[in-house]
């Protein structure tokens, strides 16, 4: 049994079955409850995210907490309707579950802009919430935790507060509506109170809400202010458990090696001299490469060292050369995926053009904490701890390769040292699952080195982009968008084995939403041939449109002789967006000339939310140094302000590393660079102060782990066109400029 | 094969061959998993400790190379219950988001502060360089070091 079952026996679950749910439709299997995954032997099963025990109120916070700081976010929803004070709150991942799928993952995916809040596009929104239920996708990513949260979390403790409530009305024999809560206490109009604890166990039996009232914003204690993070302690004093720290009783370690051709079969192997190294406990064969069991993590790196290897060759293009050849060659009308926006002719004539081609390559993760799994498999039953974004996947993929079924794998979420995309994979889970097996009885703690890791990832793809656009007396008259890139949905939709959708919007994402008024304005993309293995990279498709579409207006606000942040003003037909882009003017002191140091600004929309950053540069005689930084972003509304702004820094440092030095390659179908010497991110001494922004228009509440690294890129390449007078229109930008 | 050490304050003998790397003494052998693998190269810091209270890369440091000598590692340097003032101003700027590269940016600004009390934010920046974070919390870990180093000072 997981940690969360053991608890679950001694507890009692507060809340309505019915707390999900809310969107009108009639359709009646969608309005059924889904089945509550906490179990309590001693019945009385309510919501699937409140528990109560005698350690206290745990809230279930059932979404990777990979470093955005979710399971503070989400905790602090239900915390604030149960009127709990923050430092009683304790928070649990729980288990994957169909009853915590996520509702928003699939809002992007209707054909209407996040900025167009018709009655139209918010059904078809909405509609998304029905297959997103049936398909359970218990998943985290495009920062959709928040939106998918913001009512569902209140709902869940607002439920247990009215269940407590309840009971101690029965209790004391005082209507329900004569008693407040505050501080884990239900209070009576005499003064007597009675703790949520001492109420639990009546509250189980309680009749419940279907859909209790939630406070207003203006009485809302915790939401809205900065609260210390749950993490936080355990993150300062080494406490906090990743995949990779388990320790049980007789736990080994182990490590893999695969075909550094992804996707290619292992044809021979070698393990004599590794199988007499000091510590090897086990070499166990998987079908691309070997995994060796060793007393230690490095006695096990040093043996699959020693292993010698026939791999297969890739099947993809070998190198990186040919596959921006085969993206140069898509832009054709078999290659079309679609065309997002189409207004107006683009062909018209006009005063001035612009012609331009932007290029990106891949790029990895790299999280800090490499992939890591702990498994046991014991007796028919596996046990794994793994840092996933999408545990229900690893769950049934890693019971499908030793051959058990789901409800035999206990899958305990930990915490993940980074994820940005990549642990929406499972790949770590089923090594782990396969390893554990071989050495049944055994818990085996499974590391990639950093070289496996950094060399096998699930990559942001390379990307083209092409622009032609016109200007007729300083404005945009037309804008031709077109990008190129090998299709992040198809690769991913192979490996977990969904059905083909549609067209791939993540191809376009971050161009044809851009709210800008241009009144001939096409964006088309065109899917090139699939190659590597590739993933969802923070912010996606936004990663390289942002680069392409807002370095193309910078190049056209320089081509029309116009301030290149009052030229994106004019053209921008979104209030929050340009009240973004103002707020960095004044941050920045924008109009301001400053010697020997130049100022670029780059405006970008994804996941909702608009954002706009200026980076300063200066040219030193150690190369270009970036002196400061400056983000605004509009959330709608803001929950945890601190977080926020840790989350726009961040986001922000994570696509300046990218653009500074961020490319991986591949030559004889493998990838060449190995470790951080060769990928190397941004360290501290490249970093520049950042101040971060924070606006709240009151719109629709957004998620906040991605927008911030959209803009990076284009606004510090326009910084250096503005410095130096020369357009980089490829990434990464070291190739074109010394940095310090 | 048993090689003595010194281990946040206790001595501790650790039964692996000398040639391992005291990070996998440390989180295979003894179960002290706060420090962190993050390169094996020297090229990121999550796995910095002290050593007589110098901060060094335990990824590059044998462990026959610190028989006789005292370890710190996080674990050592103070626990939730007792924070050491580095690990208590970490929570007061909420520095960490993933917290995978936390363990050993704390113990290099701990081998830092040791080696100069007083350091210049430039001094920070070229003593923390060589630690990596993936989720760029460098401004914080900035605000937090002179802070710690303020109230050290104080103290
Ligand atoms: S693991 Fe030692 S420096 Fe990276
Ligand atoms: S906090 Fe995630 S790597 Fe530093």
């Amino acid at each position: 049994m997981s940690r969360l079952g053991k608890i679950a026996r001694r507890t009692f679950l507060i809340g309505s079955a019915a707390v999900v749910g809310g969107v009108a439709f009639g359709v009646w299997s969608y309005r059924k409850p889904l089945e509550n995954p906490l179990t309590t032997d001693e019945g009385g099963v309510i919501t699937p995210y409140v528990l109560i025990n005698a350690e206290g109120v745990t809230i279930i916070t059932p979404r990777a907490e990979m470093g955005q700081g979710i399971h503070s976010t989400l905790a602090a929803l239900v915390a604030e309707e149960l009127d709990l004070p923050w430092d009683q709150v304790r928070v649990m991942h729980g288990p994957p579950a169909t009853a915590y799928y996520n509702s928003a993952l699939l809002k992007e995916a209707v054909p209407f802009a996040p900025t167009d809040q018709s009655w139209l596009a918010e059904t078809a929104r909405d509609a998304m919430a029905i297959p997103a239920k049936f398909l359970g996708v218990q998943m985290t990513g495009g920062s959709t935790s928040i939106p998918d949260g913001f009512d569902k979390m209140r709902a869940a403790g607002a439920v247990a507060r009215a269940a407590l409530v309840a009971a101690a009305s029965r209790e004391w024999g005082i209507a329900a509506s004569e008693l407040t809560t505050e501080n884990g206490f239900v209070l009576a109009p005499d003064g007597q109170r009675l703790s949520y604890l001492a109420l639990a166990a009546r509250a189980a039996e309680a009749p419940l809400p279907d859909a209790p009232p939630l406070k207003p914003r203006s009485a809302w204690k915790l939401l809205g202010t900065s609260l210390p993070r749950v993490d936080m302690a355990g993150k300062a004093t080494g406490t906090a458990t990743y995949a990779g720290d388990i320790r049980l009783p007789g736990t080994v370690f182990a490590t893999v090696k695969r075909n550094p051709a992804q996707g290619a079969a292992m044809i021979r192997y070698d393990a004599k001299s590794a199988e007499t190294m000091a510590g090897v406990i086990k070499i166990v064969p998987l079908d691309d490469g070997v995994a060796v069991v060793a007393r230690t993590t490095w006695e096990a790196f040093q043996a699959a060292d020693a292993i010698v290897f026939e791999w297969g060759a890739a099947p993809y293009a070998k190198t990186s050369q040919e596959m921006r050849e085969q993206i140069a060659a898509s832009f054709t009308a078999d290659a079309l995926e679609g065309t997002w926006r189409d207004q107006g002719d683009v062909g018209q004539p006009a005063e001035q053009t612009l012609e331009a081609e932007y290029t990106v390559p891949h790029l990895a993760h790299a999280t800090m904490e490499p992939q890591q799994a702990t498994a046991l498999y014991t007796a028919g039953r596996l046990r794994i701890w793994a840092g996933s974004q999408a545990p229900g996947f690893a769950r049934d993929k890693a019971a499908a390769v030793v051959g058990l079924p789901p409800d035999q794998v206990d899958f305990e979420t930990t915490l993940l040292g980074g994820g940005f995309g990549r642990r929406g994979e499972y790949d770590i889970s089923v090594q782990a699952a396969a390893i554990a097996k071989a050495m049944e009885g055994t818990p085996v703690v499974v590391t990639w080195s950093r070289e496996e890791d950094m060399s096998h990832g699930m990559y942001r793809p390379m990307a083209t982009g092409r622009v032609q656009a016109g200007l007729s007396k300083e404005r945009i008259t037309r804008f031709d968008f077109a990008t190129a890139a090998p299709s992040i949905m198809e690769s991913f939709g192979a490996r977990m084995g969904l059905p083909a959708a549609g067209a791939d919007q993540t191809l376009v994402q971050g161009a044809w939403e851009m709210p800008y008024d241009i009144p001939n304005y096409r964006v088309a993309a065109y899917r090139a041939p699939k190659s590597v293995p590739l993933g969802f990279w923070r912010s996606v498709g936004a990663s390289y449109n942002a680069f392409f579409h807002d370095s193309a207006i910078d190049e056209l606000a320089h081509l029309a002789g116009a301030d290149p942040l009052e030229f994106r003003l004019a053209h921008l037909d979104h209030d929050p967006s340009r009240q973004v882009l103002r707020a960095v003017a004044e941050m920045s002191n924008w109009s301001q000339p400053r010697q020997g140091r130049a100022l670029g600004v780059a405006y970008a929309f994804s996941f909702g939310v608009p954002a706009a950053e200026v980076i300063e540069v200066e040219d030193t005689p150690d190369g270009i140094r970036i002196t400061n930084a400056w983000a605004a972003v509009d959330v709608g509304i803001a929950l945890d302000p601190r977080n926020i702004e840790a989350q726009v820094s961040g986001a922000m440092v994570f696509g300046l590393s990218a653009a500074i030095r961020g490319e991986i390659t591949f030559a004889d179908g493998a990838v060449e660079q190995q470790n951080f010497w060769d990928y190397e991110p941004m360290r501290m001494g490249q970093t520049p102060a950042i101040e971060v922004r924070i606006l709240e228009s009151g719109n629709q509440i957004t998620g906040i782990g991605e927008p911030g690294t959209p803009p990076a890129a284009p606004a510090l390449a326009n910084a250096l066109f503005a410095l130096k007078g020369q357009r980089a229109r490829s990434l990464p930008l070291s190739k074109h400029f010394t940095f310090a | 094969m048993s090689v003595t050490v010194t281990v946040n304050g206790a001595i501790t003998s650790v039964d692996l061959p000398g040639e391992i790397p005291l990070l996998w003494a440390l989180r295979d052998g003894l179960n002290l998993t706060g420090t962190k693998y993050g390169c094996g190269v020297a090229a990121c810091g999550a796995c910095t400790v002290l050593v007589n209270g110098e901060a060094v890369r335990s990824c590059q440091t044998a462990l026959s190379d610190v028989e006789g000598q005292s370890v710190t590692t996080i674990e050592g340097l103070g626990t939730p219950a007792t924070l050491h003032v580095l690990q208590q101003v970490w929570i007061d700027h909420q520095v960490a988001q993933c917290g995978y590269c936390q363990s050993g940016q704390i113990m290099q600004a701990a081998g830092l502060l040791a080696a100069n009390p007083r350091p210049s934010p430039a001094e920070i920046d070229e003593a923390m360089s060589g630690n990596l974070c993936r989720c760029g919390t460098y401004p914080r870990i900035r605000a937090a070091v002179q802070d710690a180093a303020r109230k050290l000072s104080e103290a």
